[in-house]
């Protein structure tokens, strides 16, 4: 059980969120021009990482606002907490 | 023999307050103050229950939460909803009113049918399950049933739980965990600090160990350990920073100093102080930092036969004698590796209980307690063990033999101690229990034989014994120094402690015996009936790793996790395999430290507690209207409305036929609304749904379906332009709060340029929805100000209007195919309108139909219900939607998906009608569909049934499938196999009604 800063809040408790999944992956501009590899690689293909590893959470029992956060997956400790649009810290 | 066993004083209890309660229908007496274990053997009961597998009499080992034999069934009040099975004697107080009884035995605790497994005990060894129950696969079912009868040890209640429970939640800056020596010193100095302080302990006391100290032996500032241990108390409840809370053990320690932990509120009171207390509370406490002073356990030493009952701790032998003032026999022998038990034998010489002999398994020590044993003429048998014991329901008798010069075999004589209690010590594993839970690392002291905390990971520190620091001085020392860094606060350690000095410990894991291993029980899980063979006999049969031996062996398992059994499995694997014992590492001990009840885990969540229910405004009138509520998501939906005893069947038939025929009118409140608005809300919306909506006019309504990128269909509904820049969307009822979230993320992550906000209004408005012939002229009765000439207001559009002045929204559109109109107006008129219609309907017979009729009345136009004829793996063109699928479009979310290989395929399962050969005959919904029949499972499933109903409109059985390639196999025969018989089927059209929706305009 994290707390988690969330960026427009501060810090709150883990229940207040939920997990949105791999971040940074964008959803490509031009859909019709890719090839289904491409496609299926946008659509299905995650990282399992050990170590850090970026990941949309959502405040979704307080501002409803979604954001990134860096988390080390050996250690299951959250390295940092940044806004959509920014650039990961590490 | 008296069956007194009390003495004059015990610091803990309150002779002036006697208490009456019952073990085994039995009626005892025991003072204010006593666990019931303390109770039971001041009436010289030692045996109390019946181990787990081979049914052996045990008694009670310890005196606190690491109790393995001691479980028994409380009752209380003779209420059967008030019992719980499982609780260790040893922490259950006695309270006027309680009643015990003995577990896992038939017919009773001193004749025990189910002692016949100990004689064949043999062929119970570890595994027997494993090896015994693996075929014929076909008998499990057999095997199950006895398997599941005999395991478990106490019974569950059968009845509803009445107490009641609570959660809180709790922050502070430190908690500290223990209230001994090393707890109390460091809440002391925290409480200084002036920060916000938790200190916890899991008895009704605080000072552990010191409490049963000896006056003598030991001496703080020239004060008891008990004095000393009061001084301090008294002087922390002067602080107002610190909570103090006892009766309280900490289950879990979770990431982020995040931990559970349970409080016993009411169990040490009788009925009549409980009243309609609180039973217990499950605190949730997030610290900033955490001081883990959980102490240490004795360790029993592994013997043949030392499990009788008698056979006890040596330190519980002296917290009974000090503390609770009872004698745990009159001739008592001390077995130990260590000094700690010449304490008890000094305490117990000094209360007249007669020590027997004291085996010792060293060749001497340098201490001075036994040197004052010496003085007091105690007889010690040096480098001795005992190799057996004898007595049933109580020992009796105890054979020692000398050790060999390296401790493997036993030499000499053998000699019998006549007794009736044995004291034994085989060191103290410190509790790293909670320290580990919390990710912390550990290593293994060599000198003491124990694992201690090396590395934690949290903002948290170890102190005390349950550090691996045993001696009080160095305790109180460490307490002081680690806290003072740990939270910034300089406290000077001014505690001056007198103690003895203590030899050191010498440790084997498996004491050897003059019998052949296999003819021993040297048990090291009493909880499990595991012995030191089975441990051997894993090891023998390949198991190397501690975690599978112990899954084989079941040591460790079920409560203990780790607090009597593992550290001598863990001896003996080391050995045997010859591992260090620091590689070998140990199991994992798991949450919760002691067991949680199920009500402290659930607390008030219960009843309609359970869950959110969510009701429309109108429920009340479909309450009074004898509807039947159907669970959508959180919502109560009326289902039907049944009239003079109708079966439901009746009802929804009469429902649906009065729809076509009359006029029907439904409840809509449920269906998701979200307001969008922004002057991108076009776009947004040509983005999220499959079809084109920026040339939708204004108060125009279009249907629309909502993909997700893979290009399965996820939710659907009609959105209705209100204006330039504001729609108003609909989902369904159960997908509504998804939709919100899915559209808020493409929009905050996606298209952050797009200038468009969404507002849920599901429970802002109130939706009645009229339909039949007849509606028209119902709606036109009800509202003002609107025109319903088909000219003025067609089919899919929007008007506004007003009723009694409140303003309404009015849409046209259809979910029956009949015309249909759908009223929006705020959520607190939406009874009094439902009411309206009802009555400007009376004239045309007007009927309210709930969501089954809605279901029948949609499937007979061949409608889908996302969720019901979808199921996350159709796509609009399996669903023969071609046409809502714009080709225009550059882009919409699952666009791209569509023309995968795979989404692409001819011969995917496509949405068809199906009629039977028999039109009475209904389909059941989830039934499989073949091609070819054949005599026997397995067939080719080429589908499934997604909707069924008898068409009253019809009359006709309907229903809705998808079949692989179904779009190819219109007129052609199926098979529906069922259970007693086989169902023809034709594949046709969905829309079995009006395919030209000439109803809309009738």
């Amino acid at each position: 059980m994290f707390i988690i800063k969330c960026p427009y809040c501060g810090e709150r408790d883990h229940s207040e969120f939920s997990y949105g999944g791999e971040a940074h992956i964008n959803r490509p501009k031009k859909p019709t021009e890719l090839t289904d590899d491409q496609w299926a690689e946008y659509l299905f293909m995650r990282k399992n990482i050990k170590g850090i590893h970026y990941e949309r959470w959502n405040h979704s029992h307080g501002c409803r606002r979604w954001f990134n956060m860096a988390r080390d997956t050996s250690k299951d400790k959250i390295h940092s907490v940044y806004k959509i649009g920014e650039k990961p810290p590490v | 023999m008296s069956n007194n066993f009390r003495l004059e004083s015990g610091e803990g209890i309150n002779q002036t307050e006697k208490i009456s309660f019952k073990f085994n229908g039995k009626t005892l007496l025991g003072y204010k103050g006593d666990s019931l274990a303390s109770a039971l053997l001041a009436n010289g009961i030692h045996l109390i229950g019946r181990s787990f597998k081979y049914h052996r009499p045990r008694g009670i080992l310890s005196s606190g939460s690491e109790e393995p034999n001691a479980l028994v069934q409380i009752i209380k009040d003779k209420d059967k909803a008030k019992t719980d099975p499982n609780v260790r004697a040893t922490q259950i107080e006695i309270c006027e009113g309680l009643e015990a009884q003995s577990q896992n035995c038939w017919p009773n605790v001193k004749f025990d049918i189910g002692e016949i497994n100990s004689i064949f005990s043999s062929i119970l060894s570890a595994g027997f399950y494993y090896k015994t129950f693996m075929w014929p696969s076909k008998l499990w079912g057999k095997y199950e049933y006895f398997i599941r009868k005999s395991a478990g040890l106490g019974k569950s209640p059968t009845e509803k739980d009445p107490d009641k429970y609570d959660h809180k939640y709790y922050h502070c800056d430190v908690l500290i965990v223990g209230g001994g020596p090393a707890g109390i010193t460091a809440a002391l100095i925290a409480a200084k600090s002036g920060k916000k302080i938790l200190l916890v302990d899991e008895k009704p006391e605080f000072g552990e160990n010191l409490l049963s100290s000896s006056k003598e032996n030991i001496k703080i500032n020239d004060l008891s350990p008990t004095e000393w241990i009061k001084d301090k108390c008294k002087e922390l409840s002067n602080f107002k920073n610190i909570k103090i809370l006892n009766r309280t053990t900490v289950s879990a320690y979770h990431n982020y100093n995040y931990l559970i932990m349970m409080q016993n509120l009411t169990d040490h009171l009788s009925e009549n102080e409980k009243k309609e207390k609180i039973r217990q509370r499950l605190w949730k406490v997030r610290a900033k930092k955490v001081i883990l002073a959980t102490g240490s356990i004795e360790r029993p030493l592994v013997f043949d036969g030392n499990d009788r009952p008698g056979i006890m701790l040596s330190s519980a032998v002296k917290k009974y004698l000090n503390f609770y003032g009872v004698k745990c026999g009159n001739k008592i022998v001390i077995f130990t590796n260590n000094d700690s038990a010449y304490e008890t034998a000094i305490e117990l010489h000094n209360k007249n209980s007669k020590v027997q002999a004291i085996v010792d398994i060293r060749e001497e020590s340098s201490g001075d307690l036994p040197k004052k044993c010496n003085e007091l003429g105690l007889k010690i048998y040096w480098k001795h063990t005992i190799v057996s014991s004898s007595g049933h329901a109580k020992v009796k008798n105890v054979s020692v033999m000398k050790l060999s010069k390296d401790n493997s075999v036993v030499i000499g004589k053998k000699i019998n101690i006549k007794c009736d209690s044995v004291a034994m010590s085989g060191g103290w594993t410190p509790a790293v229990h909670l320290f580990t839970q919390s990710g912390g690392k550990l290593d293994f002291n060599n000198q003491n034989f124990c694992f201690y905390p090396k590395k934690t990971k949290q903002s948290q520190i170890s102190i005390g014994s349950c550090n691996g620091t045993f001696k009080l001085a160095d305790i109180i020392n460490e307490s002081n120094q680690k806290t003072s860094e740990f939270i910034n606060q300089n406290v000077e350690n001014k505690n001056k402690i007198s103690e003895p000095k203590e030899g050191d410990l010498e440790n084997i894991w498996l004491l050897p015996s003059n019998k052949a291993l296999g003819k021993t029980k040297s048990f090291i899980d009493f909880q499990n009936d595991v012995t030191a063979k089975d441990i051997k006999l894993a090891l023998r049969e390949g198991y190397k790793s501690i975690e599978h031996v112990k899954r084989y062996t079941t040591t460790g398992m079920a409560t203990d996790q780790g607090k009597i059994a593992n550290m001598h499995a863990l001896g003996i694997v080391a050995e045997t395999t010859n591992t260090k014992m620091g590689d070998l590492g140990t199991t994992t001990f798991r949450p919760p430290y002691t067991p949680l009840t199920f009500g402290a885990i659930v607390g008030r969540n219960v009843n309609q507690f359970f869950d959110i229910i969510r009701r429309t405004p109108i429920h009340s009138w479909h309450k009074k209207n004898n509807a039947k509520f159907e669970d959508v998501g959180q919502w109560k939906r009326a289902w039907y409305y049944p009239v003079d005893n109708e079966s439901m069947f009746d009802a929804v038939q009469r429902e649906s036929k009065a729809a076509r025929t009359k006029a029907g009118i439904l409840d809509a409140s449920t269906l998701g609304k979200i307001d969008i608005q922004g002057s991108d809300a076009s776009e947004f919306l040509n983005r999220v749904y499959t079809n084109a909506w920026n040339k939708l006019a204004i108060a125009k309504c279009r249907y629309g379906l909502m993909l997700n990128d893979d290009g399965m269909v996820y939710d659907d509904g009609v959105t209705t332009r209100l204006n330039e820049n504001h729609y108003i969307m609909t989902t369904t009822t159960g997908g509504a709060a998804t939709v919100m979230s899915k559209l808020e993320d493409f929009l905050q992550t996606e298209w952050p340029e797009l200038k468009v906000y969404l507002t849920s209004v599901t429970d802002h408005f109130a939706t009645v929805s009229v339909c039949g012939p007849h509606s028209k002229k119902i709606l036109e009765k009800v509202t003002e100000n609107i025109d319903y000439s088909d000219q003025n207001f067609p089919h899919m559009s929007f008007k506004e209007g007003s009723i009694n002045k409140i303003k309404c929204r009015v849409m046209r559109i259809s979910f029956t195919g009949e015309l249909s109109y759908e009223i929006n107006i705020q959520a607190n008129y939406g009874q009094s309108v439902w009411e309206k219609c009802m009555d400007a309907g009376k004239e045309y017979g007007i009927t309210p139909y709930g969501t089954e009729a809605m279901h029948l009345l949609r499937a007979e136009k061949g409608f889908i219900i996302t969720g019901q004829e979808t199921d996350g793996t159709i796509t609009p063109i399996d669903l023969q939607m071609d046409w809502i699928v714009s080709k225009k479009k550059y882009d919409f979310i699952g666009k791209r998906s569509l023309y995968r290989s795979d989404t692409a395929r001819e011969d995917r399962k496509h949405y068809v009608g199906l009629l039977t050969k028999d039109p009475n005959e209904i389909l059941e919904e989830g039934a499989q569909i073949v091609a070819e029949v054949k005599n026997r499972p397995p067939m080719d499933m080429i589908g499934h049934i997604t909707s069924s109903y008898y068409s009253p409109n019809l009359n006709k059985s309907i229903a809705l499938a998808v079949v692989k390639n179904g779009k190819k196999l219109k007129g052609k025969k199926l098979f529906v196999p069922m259970a007693n018989k086989t169902i023809e089927v034709t594949v046709s059209d969905p829309v079995f009604l009006d395919k030209e929706g000439t109803r809309l305009n009738a």
